[in-house]
């Protein structure tokens, strides 16, 4: 067993004293390794509480720089971050959290070409995106690496979230099979967003990455959370895995990573 | 004091208030295995009080409980099955 000093012990006391966690559990958290994909509303807030968890090794991916419209629900950007590299500014604010942890950033995109080798060295990935076709290609590279990974989606006043095990539960794929077409679906900078939603989804998927590597609860494999802020309805939508899923299933047609159009409105 | 009430580590909680005192006791626990004996020392008032009851809710055993001449308590805990 891993010593702990005082710090550390008063530092997670409340993890600690948590029956399903305990030390064990913190033990876990400090050796696991997390990737956020995307600094934005969803992986901002995951970002803040999984640094303050102690999740020992934590990646993160964005390409954009801080713009005032962020400010709104990335919280933790500020207003002198403007401007700056959102992945620097959200390990920044972490380090602030706990100096401890280990943080990577990648400024880029993620790609077919780059994001089985980047998400290969974590233990679950969080998917952040703001668009589908970069949502698919997360949940098919997970797939393809067996690699558990957290779903979600924000727009106005919904959320939607599905935590995935590859090969156990279903995957994003199973129940989505593939992009809507552009604009079908807005993006938050054309259909807005409560801000505070953002909070609420990203939350809830630093809750099941925290889950699933201290082992404490269930997960929400198989299942699809919704929620409606102005009603404050939760709802629960039972998912199954697919046979015939063309990524997870049992004669899978995808089997390589392939970049699709960037099917998002550019309106801004 | 039976021979199963050896303890197999001792942790001095005196001084020390409520909740990290019983996450000192978790932590000396951690480093046992089940059915090991742990001895905490605890300070009278509010650590006595919640000290045996939050062991026993996470299923190990409160062996004896007494009073020394400090004023402050001997708790004797037997380790119990790590629950998952």
């Amino acid at each position: 067993m891993r010593d702990f000093s005082t710090e550390e012990l008063d530092r997670y006391s409340r993890h600690i004293l948590l029956g399903d966690v305990g030390v064990e559990g913190q033990e876990k958290l400090l050796a696991a390794r997390v990737l956020i994909v995307g600094a934005g509303g969803l992986g901002c807030p995951a970002a803040l509480y999984l640094a303050a968890a102690g999740v020992g090794k934590i990646g993160i991916v964005d390409n954009d720089v801080v713009e005032i419209s962020n400010l709104q629900r990335q919280i933790a950007h500020f207003t002198d971050d403007i401007g700056r590299s959102k992945v620097e500014s959200a390990r920044d604010k972490m380090r602030q959290i706990n100096p401890g942890l280990d943080i990577e950033t990648y400024q880029l995109f993620l790609e077919a070409a780059n994001i089985r080798e980047i998400i290969r060295d974590y233990d679950f990935v969080i998917d952040g995106t703001d668009n589908f076709p970069t949502k698919f290609l997360v949940n098919d590279a997970c797939v393809m690496e067996n690699i558990p990974l957290s779903h979600g989606g924000i727009l106005r006043f919904d959320g939607q979230t599905m935590t995935i095990v590859p090969g156990q539960s279903s995957c994003y794929r199973c129940s989505f099979r593939s992009p809507p077409p552009p604009d079908a679906v807005p993006t938050c900078s054309q259909a807005g967003v409560l801000g505070a939603i953002a909070g609420m989804l990203g939350t809830i998927q630093a809750a099941e990455a925290l889950k699933f590597i201290t082992g404490a609860g269930s997960l929400l494999t198989n299942t699809l959370l919704t929620f409606n802020a102005k009603t404050m309805a939760f709802r629960k939508i039972n998912l199954k895995k697919q046979d015939d899923c063309p990524v997870c299933g049992k004669k899978p047609t995808i089997t390589e990573l392939v970049d699709a159009e960037q099917t998002t409105c550019d309106l801004k | 004091m039976t021979e199963t009430m050896k303890a197999a580590a001792k942790k001095d909680c005196r001084g020390v208030s409520c909740p990290m005192n019983m996450v000192y006791t978790k932590v000396g626990l951690s480093k046992l295995t089940t059915g090991d004996v742990l001895e905490v020392l605890l300070d009278d008032g509010p650590p006595i009080n919640n000290v045996p009851g939050s062991v026993q809710r996470e299923g190990h055993e409160i062996l004896s409980k007494h009073q020394l001449e400090d004023g402050s308590w001997q708790l004797m805990i037997r380790k119990g099955v790590v629950k998952k």
